[in-house]
């Protein structure tokens, strides 16, 4: 896959002297999803701020499309398309002429056919001559997107796009993420929904304090930092882990029904079979044995806990 | 202007003009009703007592001054809250991360609101002709100062816009500047009317020579020559968009 966004040393201070961005690089390739992770203030924002032309780097360059976002920022922003955090919509305006408007400044000649199709298919075409005030605010973020998406970008910056939604609300932004993937639409989006990284980006990228810790696809980076955990149900009940097992790191359930021993999936002996093996010697009938992904919430907070430097794109 | 986005421009345009049209009644209808008062007060009232100006009847010599003192204050306010208000409701990212530069940004938020303003001048000028017989000696000259100043002032408010961080400070060069500098600047008055020391002062202010060029539009008598007038408000938008090409390339109040 070609890069589509190339980001190289790019940095940002602030006239207060905040770091925001220190010396990031990374390339994006066409079609991907990549979300960026990281607690406040990481630089999560100014990193979409800088590449969408709303923030002014310090140093360094960035390129969409092969456009420099600076020299030749025209073309570079025509193929871009940004769903901001904070919901900001002309309150006294029709849905559908706040896509119309959009698609006016990118350039683009009327399309009508083409705005009610980005319209249903953000389920806001009933809604097309409501103005927005009169909108929920998963109505408002979703005409954020339409806007967003009324010039038909190639790559797609969602901002934290599924804050303050309900869950329903989510998953069906979750389907028109989906949707534009199938399209071949780069989508870079940020969030606190781990969850919500996990079950859509093919890569993660995770952010602290302006540095680009490490970027990884999304199932590398969560067999790689990923711990698992394989519980073991008993068929009759232990009062105690047995002395013989004492150094496994078990943890005996409340109701002593249940072992839980968490390994690595690194590791080049996990040792399941050798456990297996031994409660069999002990006289302990196993019942069942399953085992659970740690998510990336847990790995998020590993990977912030211990920097590292190293990047690969 | 090769590499212009145009459907930009008229994206903008299109809807500065509608939020406009939204609230026609209450956009013709207050600067009318303003007209028809300072047409009683200093029509009626005052012009009972100065009879003429140079030759022309008062009443009619106030028209110019009316419409200059509409087109100031409209061209200031239309403009400058056509862009503050995108920064007040947040939505101003979208001028910033779309490709229109300053020049679509400009075109579209000035023209518009000197599209409005000259609207509203000539409504009221409509509206003078129930009142005094208003004869205009050079009407595409009148058209021309009309435009110039309108953009001149439009160009200024939407640097007040750009500037302003309150909506107190959007107010405050419209009613501390602009309406001092358009009562004093002969809207009311001929210079020459003044003591010598007084006319000397008036000619300091810049607004003096577009009423004076603009009523020598209407009557063929100026306080200062035409060449000047036009000189003053074309070094006037000049300037302005000198300032505004400047914030937008350093980001001024617009970009972090």
């Amino acid at each position: 896959m070609s890069a589509i966004i190339q980001i190289e040393n790019l940095s940002k201070q602030y006239d207060s002297g905040t770091k925001a961005l220190s010396d990031v690089s990374l390339d994006i390739h066409e079609g991907e999803i990549i979300a960026l992770l990281g607690p406040n203030g990481a630089g999560k924002t100014t990193l979409i701020s800088v590449i969408c032309g709303l923030v002014v780097p310090t140093g360094g360059t960035v390129r969409v499309g092969g456009h420099d976002i600076r020299t030749d920022w025209r073309a570079a922003r025509k193929l871009i398309g940004l769903v901001p955090q904070e919901i900001a919509l002309e309150p006294f305006e029709k849905v559908i002429n706040c896509v119309r408007f959009t698609r006016g400044l990118y350039g683009e000649a009327p399309d009508e056919a083409y705005v009610e199709q980005v319209l249903r298919s953000l389920a806001l075409w009933d809604k097309r001559d409501a103005m927005t005030r009169e909108l929920s605010g998963g109505m408002k973020r979703r005409v954020l997107i339409a806007k967003a998406l009324s010039h038909r970008p190639k790559v797609l910056f969602l901002d934290e796009p599924t804050a303050g939604v309900d869950v329903a609300l989510r998953r069906e932004m979750w389907e028109v993420v989906d949707q534009l993937r199938r399209e071949g639409v780069t989508i870079i989006l940020t969030t606190h929904y781990l969850e919500e990284a996990e079950e859509m980006a093919d890569r993660v990228g995770v952010i602290n304090k302006g540095q680009l810790l490490l970027v990884r696809p999304t199932a590398d980076l969560m067999g790689e930092f990923g711990k698992k955990t394989l519980t073991v149900e008993l068929i009759e009940p232990l009062a105690a882990i047995p002395d013989a097992l004492s150094d496994r790191g078990l943890r005996l359930s409340a109701d002593g029904r249940s072992l839980a021993y968490e390994y690595d999936t690194r590791a080049d002996r996990t040792g399941i079979a050798r456990l297996l093996g031994d409660l069999a010697g002990q006289g302990i009938m196993v019942r069942d044995v399953s085992t659970r992904q740690s998510s990336l919430e847990e790995v998020f907070m590993t990977l912030v806990a211990e920097p590292r430097q190293e990047v690969t794109a | 202007m090769n590499g212009v986005n145009w459907p930009g421009v008229w994206a903008i345009f299109h809807h500065e003009m509608t939020r406009f049209f939204r609230t026609i009644m209450q956009s013709l209808l207050s600067p009318v009703v303003s007209t028809v008062l300072y047409f009683v007060v200093f029509g009626a009232a005052i012009g009972g007592r100065i009879q003429s100006v140079e030759g022309v009847e008062y009443g009619a010599f106030i028209v110019p001054g009316l419409m200059m003192l509409t087109i100031l204050q409209q061209s200031v306010s239309n403009a400058s809250f056509g862009i503050y208000f995108p920064k007040f409701s947040g939505t101003i990212y979208e001028y910033l991360v779309s490709p229109v530069g300053w020049i679509e940004v400009t075109l579209g938020f000035v023209g518009a609101a000197a599209a409005k303003a000259v609207l509203i001048a000539l409504v009221i000028l409509l509206t003078s002709f129930f009142f005094v017989g208003v004869h205009i000696l050079h009407p595409l000259w009148m058209l021309a100062f009309l435009v110039l100043t309108a953009l001149g002032f439009s160009l200024l408010g939407f640097i007040i816009g750009l500037w302003a961080k309150s909506f107190e400070q959007l107010q405050i060069v419209p009613m501390m500047v602009i309406t001092p500098l358009v009562f004093l600047g002969g809207a009311f008055y001929s210079a020459d009317m003044l003591p010598p020391f007084w006319e000397g002062v008036a000619k300091l202010n810049p607004v003096l020579y577009l009423v004076s060029g603009f009523r020598w539009s209407f009557f063929g008598l100026a306080d200062v020559p035409v060449g000047v007038s036009l000189v003053a408000v074309a070094l006037m938008i000049a300037v302005c968009c000198a300032a505004i090409r400047w914030i937008f390339a350093t980001g001024w109040r617009l970009r972090e």
